[in-house]
């Protein structure tokens, strides 16, 4: 039903209009409330985007994100590359902010190291902490950064 | 297993109980412990305690099977701190091994495949690191440890993971109790990124007035440099306010802290019957009578050896009738009273 007021040389006319006959005279009508609608969009949104986090699964160990999230342990060393970008998120937020190991490494991966991947990974982080006007973590990761470059480089064949 | 207490005289015995390093390690190629099959688990214990040790430790580990062990003998292995509450109650394939006279614990399978553990008394928490790292390292000559280029070794829970290696002290605070101030010692411990724990940990009473300190990061800085802060900054600051609070509780209300002292002694010695907990935290004010010099007759040695006897399944130990509860009090209560010189057989006036 759609109320019509008319003002009109002074003269007041109401027109009480069935939806009909509304959209015949080219009212839009909505059918459910737009506060609903919004509602209702938000809580698709929110729990499909959800569904999709807790149904992402470990390629390895078949864990769930959604597990994780219950019990806060890993299945598997995979796991820690299976649920990024999340996993980021949550060990920075556990180990005070910071980014990356920086004490010892296994003798048999020294100098080996697949650091170039690691600078990648790093450098990509900056960016979307920037996007994100996370200053003080960009910072941080930027300091890891620095500090990958000076720490000692694996020992190369002298040359002659 | 020995209930000796190798005790240095001049290792801030007063309030550094014991240091523990535990770290923690899991195995290449295999689930973690929480979502392997049990014929895996079996491998990974047939991997741990086969695996050649070299030089560092000739004579390899003692290994203890926890599924064969009976519920008092883990009960024993919880009372000395060896093993974590979860791991003596769990049903998984399992098992500890013991070295260095007992300075050196290793589960596996608890939450990760490995939890390397060395615990010495005082405050020798060099000692207690270098001896840890050195089975570390010996371990990894024959085995991969998960390791990720990013995350360091990789642990069950991402809070390990990293060096994965958490250094702890169990420090004795009476005074900083009694004075009300521990609660703002444990807020700004939080503060500084440390948990503080009850007398057998996680989720556990500081009964005695004894508690577990140790750091929550193990992300983003070298082994020597969480083992310099904890060793350098952290643990001679809280041996400092506890030391202050004695001082403090001494100057301005000695009567107070004179009489709990020495009515812990006078009911350690009358007692006919003791509960775990009431010896637990009597013994705990006489230690902190002994170090702050109300007490001479006695030693801290002393005190901590009737602590770790008065549990009840190393009095079980002493005396198989004590595993009752009942008779554990009587037989507490003499073991005390015959400790600090007040027993004589056939006199019960004493």
């Amino acid at each position: 039903m759609v109320h019509e007021v008319v003002i009109q040389n002074g003269n007041k006319m109401e027109l009480h209009l069935c939806a009909e006959h509304a959209a015949a005279k080219g009212y839009i009508l909505p059918t459910v409330p737009v506060t609903q609608i919004l509602k209702q969009f938000a809580a698709t949104g929110k729990s499909l985007k959800a569904q999709k986090a807790a149904a992402r699964c470990c390629e390895a160990c078949g864990l769930t994100f959604a597990e994780f999230r219950q019990t806060g342990r890993f299945g598997c060393a995979t796991c820690y590359d299976s649920f990024m970008p999340s996993v980021a998120a949550i060990i920075e937020r556990a180990q005070s902010g910071a980014v990356s190991h920086r004490g010892r490494t296994p003798k048999r991966i020294e100098g080996q190291a697949d650091r170039a991947a690691v600078r990648r990974q790093l450098i990509k982080e900056i960016e979307s902490a920037v996007a994100a006007e996370q200053y003080e973590r960009a910072a941080s990761l930027q300091g890891r950064l620095h500090q990958m470059g000076a720490e000692k480089k694996p020992p190369t064949e002298p040359t002659t | 297993m020995s209930d000796q207490t190798d005790f240095n005289s001049n290792n801030d015995n007063d309030v550094v109980v014991s240091v523990r390093i535990r770290v923690a390690r899991n195995l290449a190629g295999f689930p973690f412990t929480g979502r392997a099959s049990d014929s895996q688990r079996q491998e990974v214990l047939q991997m741990v305690t086969h695996a050649p040790l070299g030089g560092a430790f000739p004579d390899g580990l003692a290994w203890v099977n926890m599924t064969q062990a009976s519920a008092q003998e883990r009960q024993l292995l919880v009372e000395r701190h060896l093993v974590s509450k979860h791991f003596a109650q769990s049903t998984l394939p399992r098992a500890l091994g013991l070295g260095h006279g007992e300075q050196l614990g290793v589960m596996v399978n608890e939450e990760d495949h490995l939890r390397i553990q060395s615990i010495f008394p005082g405050f020798r928490l060099n000692e207690a690191f270098d001896l840890a790292r050195s089975f570390d390292q010996a371990l990894e000559e024959t085995v991969d440890f998960a390791f990720h280029q990013r995350w360091g070794y990789l642990t069950a829970c991402p809070t390990n993971v990293g060096c994965g290696i958490r250094l702890g002290a169990m420090l004795h605070l009476p005074a900083l109790r009694y004075s009300g101030e521990i609660e703002r010692v444990k807020r700004a411990a939080k503060d500084l990124h440390l948990a503080v724990r009850g007398y057998y940990g996680e989720g556990t009473d500081a009964i005695g007035n004894f508690y577990q300190v140790s750091n929550q990061v193990t992300l983003g800085a070298s082994e020597e440099e969480l083992l310099q802060h904890f060793r350098d900054e952290v643990i001679p600051k809280l041996i400092d306010y506890e030391r202050t609070a004695r001082q403090m509780l001494l100057e301005k209300n000695r009567p107070l802290i004179e009489d709990k002292v020495y009515r812990a002694r006078a009911t350690l010695k009358v007692a006919r019957l003791l509960g775990a907990e009431e010896a637990t935290k009597l013994l705990s004010t006489l230690r902190f009578g002994i170090s702050s010099g109300l007490l001479h007759n006695l030693s801290i040695e002393c005190v901590e050896q009737l602590l770790l006897q008065v549990q009840p399944a190393h009095l079980a130990q002493i005396d198989p009738f004590a595993a009752e509860e009942e008779k554990g009090r009587l037989s507490r209560a003499i073991l005390v009273r015959r400790a600090l010189g007040d027993y004589a057989e056939g006199n019960p006036e004493i």
